[in-house]
C-alpha cells in the first residue's frame, strides 16, 4: 500500500486502472463530433450574452419607441397614466451603489491588507474562509436581516441622531431629512456595502498576493514600516488590479436585487434626502413585473432591464480588462 | 528617537489600528447576520418542515413542496448546465488555447459570471415564458442554468489547465486521438476539480431568487409539474418574509436557514474536494 501511495495520485488515476474504452471513441467521426460539440458549447456562451441583448431590446422596443431617449431623462413613473421614465430608478441605483462603494472599498482594502500582510500566519486561512462565507450567503438573507434587524436599529441609533444633529445646518439638513423609519436608500446602500465587501476583499487579496516578495522585502530592508510598504509599494504595484476589484464590486452593487427590494421602500420619486425611500432599477423590476398588466408597463420594465444590462456590461468589461492585465 | 521616526511609527500604529478595527467590524457583521439566521431559523425549525405543505396564513405547515420544487429546479438546471459548461471549458483549454475565439469566449464568460441574476430572469421570461404564455418550472430551470454555466466553464478550464502537458503528450505518443486524450487523460486527471465546479455552481444557484420571480414563480400547493409554476424555497422565503403573518415569517426564516446550511455544506465539500485535487499535482 505505501509503495502505491508514494507514486503520484494523478499518475495512478490515468494510467493505473486502465480499462479499454468502447471502440467508437477512437474513430475519426467521434473525434470530429467531440471537437464541434466543444466549439458549439463555447459559441453557446457567446449566444447567451447576445441573447440577453437581443431579447431585452425586442421586449423594450414598444417603450423605447413611445418614449425615445426621454425614457432615460424623465422622472415620471406612473403606471396609471402610463407614463414611464427611468430617472428615479437610475438615480436610486447610482446613489445606493455609490454609498455601498464608498463604505465597502476602504473596509475591503483594510481586510485584504490585514489578511495578506499583518495577520499572524495561523489566522490568515480562517479569516479568508470567513470572508468567503460572507460572500456565499444568498442575497435574500441579507434582505431579511436588513429589514427585520438592521433597519430598526439603524433608525433608532443612527438615523434619528443624525437627523436631529443636522436639523439646522443648511445643505446637510436636506441630505439627511425625513422620518427615521429605517428603510430607504441609505439603509440599502449600507446593506449593499456589507454584501459586496467580501467580493472586493477576496479579489483584492488575490491582487495583493501578486506583489513580488523581493519588492516588499527591499522596502522593509531600508527600514520602512508596514504602512509605508503598503502605501509606497503595494498600492502603486497593484493600482490597476485594485481598481478592477472596485469595478467588479460596483457591477454587483448595481444589479443586486433581492436585498435592495426588501429595504429600499419602493418609491418612484427623486429626493435629495438619502434617508428617503427610493427604488433601484433592479428593485423596480422585481416589485412591479408581476403586476404589470399593460404592454407598455411591462415593456418599460424590460427597458429598465436593458439599461441595467448595458450599464453593468460596461462596468464589468472595464473590471475584467483591468484584472486581466495583472494576471498576464 | 527623533521626531521623524516617531511620526512614522505613530502613522504605522494608527494604520494598523484602523485596519484591525475594520476587520473586526466586518467580522462583527458576519457574526450578527449568522447569529440572527441561526437563532430565527432554529426557533422555527421542526421536523414537519419536511413533511407538510406551505400553509395558508394563520395555520401551521411546512416547506415540503418548496423543498421538492427547489430540488427539481436546481436538478434540471444542472442537468443542462453541466454538459454545456464542461464542453465549453474543454474548448477553452484543449482546442482553443491562444485563439481569438477562446479569448472572446473567456472574456464574455467572465462578464456573465458577475452579471446581475435578475437579467437572466428577464431574458428567460422573454424567450420562454412570454411565448408559452405561462410561468413554468422549465423556465425557472433555464434561468438557473444560464447562471450556472459560466461557473462550470470557469472551473473546468482552470482545473484542466492544471493537468500537466506531459501526460497528454504521453497519450498522443501512444497514438490516441485528440478526443481520446481529452476523455481518458484530461478529464480523468481533472475530474475532482471539475466536480468541484459543478458543486460550486449548485451552491451558487440554490439561493437565487430574482431570476425565479419571472420564470417559475411560486406555488402554494404540491406541484411536481415542470410545465406550470412550481413551488420553490427562495421565492417562498421572499413572499412569506414580506407578509405580516408571524407563522409565515417563521417559515421564511426556517427556509433561509435550510438554504444557507445547504450552501455552507456544499462549499465545505468543494473545499475538501479541491484540497485533494491540488494534492495530486
Amino acid at each position: 500500500m505505501t509503495l502505491v501511495n508514494n507514486r503520484t495520485k494523478a499518475h495512478d488515476e490515468t494510467a493505473g486502472e486502465f480499462q479499454r474504452p468502447p471502440r467508437f471513441l477512437n474513430g475519426e467521426a467521434f473525434n470530429k463530433t467531440f471537437k464541434w460539440l466543444s466549439i458549439g458549447a463555447a459559441l453557446f456562451v457567446l449566444m447567451i450574452l447576445g441573447g440577453f441583448f437581443v431579447s431585452l431590446t425586442i421586449g423594450a422596443w414598444p417603450a423605447l419607441k413611445q418614449f425615445g431617449f426621454g425614457f432615460i431623462w424623465s422622472s415620471d413613473w406612473n403606471p396609471v397614466t402610463e407614463k414611464f421614465g427611468a430617472l428615479p430608478a437610475i438615480a436610486g441605483t447610482l446613489i445606493t451603489s455609490g454609498i455601498a462603494i464608498l463604505l465597502a472599498v476602504p473596509l475591503a482594502f483594510a481586510i485584504a491588507v490585514y489578511i495578506t500582510q499583518l495577520a499572524p500566519k495561523w489566522l490568515r486561512h480562517p479569516l479568508g474562509i470567513a470572508i468567503e462565507l460572507l460572500a456565499a450567503i444568498p442575497s435574500i438573507i441579507y434582505g431579511m436581516w436588513g429589514l427585520f434587524f438592521f433597519a430598526p436599529m439603524f433608525a433608532d441609533y443612527v438615523q434619528g441622531p443624525i437627523i436631529n444633529l443636522f436639523e439646522n445646518v443648511p445643505v446637510l439638513s436636506t441630505i439627511f431629512e425625513g422620518p427615521a423609519i429605517g428603510i430607504g436608500m441609505a439603509t440599502a446602500g449600507i446593506v449593499l456595502a456589507v454584501m459586496i465587501l467580501p467580493f472586493i476583499a477576496s479579489v483584492m487579496r488575490d491582487v495583493i498576493d501578486t506583489v513580488p516578495k523581493r519588492l516588499k522585502e527591499s522596502g522593509f530592508a531600508i527600514g520602512a514600516t508596514d504602512w509605508e510598504v503598503t502605501k509606497a509599494i503595494i498600492i502603486p504595484h497593484c493600482r490597476t488590479g485594485l481598481a478592477g476589484s472596485i469595478f467588479l464590486g460596483l457591477g454587483r452593487a448595481l444589479g443586486e436585487t433581492m436585498a435592495v427590494t426588501f429595504i429600499i421602500g419602493n418609491a418612484n420619486r427623486i429626493t435629495a434626502s438619502i434617508f428617503a425611500p427610493g427604488n433601484t432599477i433592479a428593485s423596480t423590476i422585481a416589485n412591479e413585473f408581476q403586476e404589470a398588466y399593460t404592454e407598455i408597463h411591462s415593456s418599460s420594465l424590460i427597458a429598465l432591464g436593458l439599461l441595467l444590462f448595458i450599464i453593468t456590461f460596461i462596468v464589468l468589461a472595464i473590471a475584467r480588462m483591468m484584472l486581466n492585465r495583472i494576471s498576464t | 528617537m527623533n521626531a521623524v521616526v516617531r511620526r512614522r511609527h505613530f502613522a504605522n500604529l494608527v494604520s494598523r489600528t484602523l485596519i484591525l478595527a475594520a476587520t473586526l467590524l466586518v467580522l462583527a457583521f458576519l457574526v450578527w447576520i449568522c447569529g440572527v439566521l441561526l437563532y430565527e431559523g432554529f426557533s422555527a425549525f421542526k421536523p414537519t418542515l419536511f413533511t407538510e405543505m406551505t400553509p395558508p396564513p394563520g395555520e401551521s405547515g411546512g416547506l415540503a413542496n418548496a423543498i421538492v420544487g427547489s430540488l427539481m429546479l436546481v436538478g434540471v438546471a444542472m442537468f443542462v448546465a453541466t454538459p454545456i459548461g464542461l464542453l465549453a471549458g474543454t474548448y477553452l483549454n484543449e482546442y482553443g488555447k491562444g485563439t481569438w475565439l477562446a479569448s472572446v469566449v473567456r472574456f464574455v464568460n467572465d462578464v456573465l459570471l458577475a452579471k446581475p441574476s435578475i437579467l437572466a430572469g428577464l431574458f428567460v421570461y422573454e424567450i420562454i415564458v412570454a411565448p408559452m404564455g405561462s410561468f413554468s418550472g422549465w423556465a425557472g430551470s433555464a434561468a438557473l442554468a444560464i447562471i450556472a454555466i459560466p461557473v462550470v466553464v470557469r472551473t473546468t478550464e482552470d482545473m484542466m489547465n492544471l493537468v500537466p502537458n506531459s501526460m497528454r503528450e504521453a497519450a498522443y505518443a501512444l497514438g490516441a486521438s485528440r478526443s481520446r486524450v481529452i476523455l481518458s487523460v484530461s478529464y480523468r486527471a481533472a475530474r475532482v476539480g471539475i466536480t468541484t465546479g459543478v458543486i460550486l455552481a449548485v451552491a451558487r444557484i440554490s439561493g437565487e431568487t430574482a431570476p425565479l420571480l419571472f420564470t417559475s414563480l411560486n406555488n402554494q400547493f404540491w406541484s411536481t409539474d415542470m410545465s406550470h409554476s412550481i413551488a420553490n424555497l427562495p421565492v417562498m422565503i421572499f413572499q412569506f418574509a414580506m407578509n405580516p403573518y408571524p407563522d409565515w415569517q417563521a417559515l421564511a426564516w426556517a427556509g433561509a436557514l435550510l438554504i444557507t446550511l445547504t450552501i455552507l455544506a456544499l462549499s465545505i465539500i468543494s473545499r475538501v474536494f479541491l484540497r485533494s485535487a491540488n494534492s495530486q499535482h
